[in-house]
């Protein structure tokens, strides 16, 4: 059976296919329905873990019980989980085990543009990069092949145009492996020095053994041209791009294999063409290779190592004609992305906005209040980052910081990596304000539950942290908890708690107005005869108001009736 | 047969996700080979969205880029002046006449531009425009916008409307089938 298929449902069908028997990962664009896809086969345990680091290591833990396992995550996940990872390739693995990483050129939703290739190389694990939704299930399989025949975990790559493009897959039948009989092998798994030292050795011959078999292996093919005057070397989505705009006109190197790299299969090829390219997005981790091996190459001096690349980046590289298009004179106004009418994050972002304090912020939607008209965010770095931050800010700026300054961290951002900066806060007695945005679910990458949300990756009811009971006790014991759609009660907690002298956590909760089980109120209306146009309303940001004629005006389709604008309106103009 | 593409833009939050679904369905069951390209995460929230939909016999690149688009299927005026230069020449652009203000409009920092789809048509581009809004609501719900725009779109299209409607019922949720219908139908007659 064909299926047009997402290049991550499609990982997740080559996960059940696969056999594989436990999935854990921690969401993140654009890696996240690899899970919420695997999540409907019943035959594979899928769960959201609190952070990537922790998903590897339950990976692991499943793949020395002898069973197929997986995680998956974006690429800066992979440097949370990046301990596990490197320690992991000199153990090896009994079930195979596959890491899942998402790379995001371009960063249509993300913090930088790191390129995971790099990890396969420091980690020295093999990594596998296909270039379409088909390619994508049938490398899966052969990664865990791949994984078990050499005794190692197996990097698998992934980038937006890929993850997130569908194309047809070929269905087939899961075939089941049945759970061996545990053994004990501490040589293999305690990575203790005297055992480590005997690893390490391993790994290196594995490596030297994975680069022969990328020389001749079917996932790595060259299609030749119907002339030798270019030749092209290229993985993933280039592949694609590179087709797109040669068809069949050029040779071309496809690597499916982008570590270890096939040193002779590159000589030979190199040696059949007369010009050599290397097109790869993002670093010249293949161009680096190839010129380190002697061969000469054009790469990085004809194409950018910043963003995303399409048939037009490579027709404009090889001074291609380009198709005819329309330009307009004068720019089209940005539309950048913004927090929903309803965010319960925004009550609390005008509170701080307004009383002009600093604020360490952190990863999720409410990185959105760092644009116009709030400005409400100074920094954000990664996740967890915010309350860590806050701390060092205010160790060294003292009363003068400690006054002013706060963070702001999400709920499930928080169970990911901000637990352990309140800790270092309560230990280290900084008076530090945290607060917690609490919308009860993982917002930006697409309403994942967490620890918090009381359910598990089915929705079915799971045992929820208790955030207020978490902070007291760690040894904080001002927790107070305000509604965001209330500006007095969110002002006067924050105030309050800059002033003492101890460190505080403020849990701004409310749901997050797009949960299905959030009900919108009826839309609010600006009643034309008291509004006098002094656009206080306006500086909440809320993309349903707007002035038109010198008065407010609510979008019906979009208001959902927080009320937060009403607060403002000293007229009392907007009424329901 | 040359590969055709369709793209599908609009504001985070319209329902484009399905509308490419919905052609994803549509011609893989016609038997072409067909790429859909999506943008998940931080744009959906009220951001510039853009869907991809390439078909034909054998489809490479998932996105499209300056030139190639033989349709641009706009669920907002301005953002059908965005992605002008991915159009064809020759090509079509069906968009819905609604105006959704950007954030730097809201705030003052930038104007919406008056006429923009007049400028396009003094460009010489082929405009198709259509109140969805209106016949979504007409069919029973804002929300099928999608497929009003859809429904225009097989306009142009030489596809039987059974089809069409066969694959809407594929894609959408029993109890929605009816008003998705119903929309479809209003965007193609209108």
């Amino acid at each position: 059976m064909k299926k047009l298929m997402l290049g991550n449902e499609a990982i997740a069908r080559g996960l059940y296919e696969a056999g594989v028997k436990l999935v854990s990962s921690y969401p993140g664009t654009p890696s996240t329905e690899i899970t919420e896809f695997a999540a409907k086969y019943d035959e594979i345990y899928c769960e959201w873990a609190p952070n990537e680091k922790v998903a590897t290591e339950t990976a692991f833990g499943a793949s020395l019980r002898g069973a197929r396992s997986a995680c998956a995550m974006k690429h800066v996940g992979l440097n949370v989980a990046a301990d596990p990872l490197f320690t992991l390739s000199y153990t090896g693995v009994t079930g195979g085990m596959v890491i899942f990483v998402a790379d995001d050129p371009a960063m249509h939703s993300s913090q930088n543009e790191q390129d995971s290739r790099h990890y396969a190389i420091a980690a020295k694990v093999p990594m596998l990069e296909p270039s379409d939704s088909a390619e994508a299930k049938a490398f899966v399989k052969e990664a865990f092949e791949l994984s078990e025949k050499f005794d190692t975990p197996v990097l698998f790559r992934m980038c937006t145009r890929i993850a997130h493009s569908q194309s047809i897959v070929e269905l087939g039948e899961r075939k089941e492996i049945e759970l061996p009989a545990y053994e004990k092998n501490p040589q293999k798994y305690i990575m203790a020095p005297a055992n480590a030292v005997k690893r390490h050795p391993f790994v290196e011959e594995r490596t030297k053994k994975l680069a022969e078999f990328a020389e001749t292996s079917p996932l790595n093919r060259v299609e030749k041209g119907t002339d030798n005057k270019i030749g092209i070397i290229c993985a993933g989505t280039c592949y694609q791009y590179v087709k797109e705009v040669f068809g069949d006109s050029v040779c071309v190197l496809k690597l499916g294999i982008v570590n270890p790299l096939p040193e002779k299969l590159i000589k030979d090829f190199a040696a059949g063409v007369e010009k050599l390219y290397v097109i790869e997005e993002l670093d010249g981790v293949i161009e680096t290779f190839v010129k380190n091996i002697g061969v000469d190459c054009v790469g990085k001096e004809m194409f950018s190592p910043l963003g995303e690349y399409d048939q037009t980046t490579i027709r404009k590289a090889f001074g291609l004609e380009l198709p005819e298009s329309v330009k307009l004179d004068a720019p089209v106004p940005v539309r950048p992305p913004v927090m929903c009418a309803g965010c319960p994050h925004r009550g609390m972002f005008y509170v701080l906005a307004k009383n002009k304090i600093t604020v360490l912020g952190d990863i999720g939607c409410y990185t959105l209040g760092s644009a116009a008209p709030l400005f409400a965010l100074d920094s954000t770095l990664c996740m967890g980052a915010s309350v860590s931050g806050l701390h060092g800010f205010n160790k060294v700026g003292g009363a003068e910081s400690e006054n002013k300054t706060v963070c702001v961290i999400g709920d499930s951002t928080f169970m990911h990596s901000g637990m352990t900066g309140l800790v270092n806060i309560a230990y280290n007695a900084s008076n530090s304000t945290v607060i917690i945005l609490d919308n009860s679910i993982t917002g930006m990458t697409g309403h994942q539950q967490n620890p918090t949300t009381g359910y598990n990756i089915k929705n079915e009811p799971a045992t929820a942290v208790n955030i207020e009971e978490f902070v007291h006790s760690v040894g904080i014991k001002r927790v107070r908890v305000v509604d965001p759609y209330d500006l007095k009660q969110c002002e006067e907690a924050v105030k309050e708690e800059l002033a003492v002298n101890e460190p505080s956590v403020i849990i701004s909760r409310r749901p997050c107005m797009l949960l299905k089980y959030v009900k919108p109120k009826p839309a609010l209306k600006v009643n034309g005869e008291k509004c006098v146009g002094c656009k206080m309303c306006m500086k909440l940001g809320c993309p349903a108001i707007s002035v038109k004629d010198k008065k407010a005006v609510i979008d019906a389709t979009q208001c959902v009736g927080c009320a937060v604008c009403t607060q403002l309106c000293a007229k009392g103009a907007i009424e329901v | 047969m040359e590969t055709k593409n369709v793209m599908i833009v609009g504001v985070g939050g319209q329902g484009s996700l399905l509308a490419s679904k919905l052609l994803g369905v549509l011609l893989t069951d016609e038997g072409y080979d067909v790429k859909v390209s999506e943008v998940h995460g931080m744009s959906q929230r009220g951001g510039s969205v853009v869907t991809y939909v390439r078909f034909g016999e054998k489809v490479n690149s998932p996105v499209i880029s300056e030139g190639e688009a033989d349709f641009i299927v706009s669920f907002e005026k301005l953002e059908a002046a965005r992605y002008v230069s991915c159009l064809k020449k020759g090509g079509k652009i069906v968009v819905n006449i609604q105006q959704i203000d950007p954030m730097p409009v809201i705030t003052g920092a930038a104007e919406y531009p008056e006429n923009v789809l007049e400028e396009l048509k003094s460009k010489g581009v082929f405009i198709d425009e259509t109140d969805a809004l209106s016949l979504a609501e007409q069919a029973g719900s804002a929300k099928a916008v999608n497929i009003v725009l859809m429904g225009r779109l097989a306009k142009y299209f030489d596809l039987d409307k059974e089809k069409w409607l066969s694959a809407i019922e594929k894609t959408v949720k029993p109890q929605f089938i009816e008003i998705n219908k119903k929309a479809f139908e209003l965007g193609f007659s209108s």
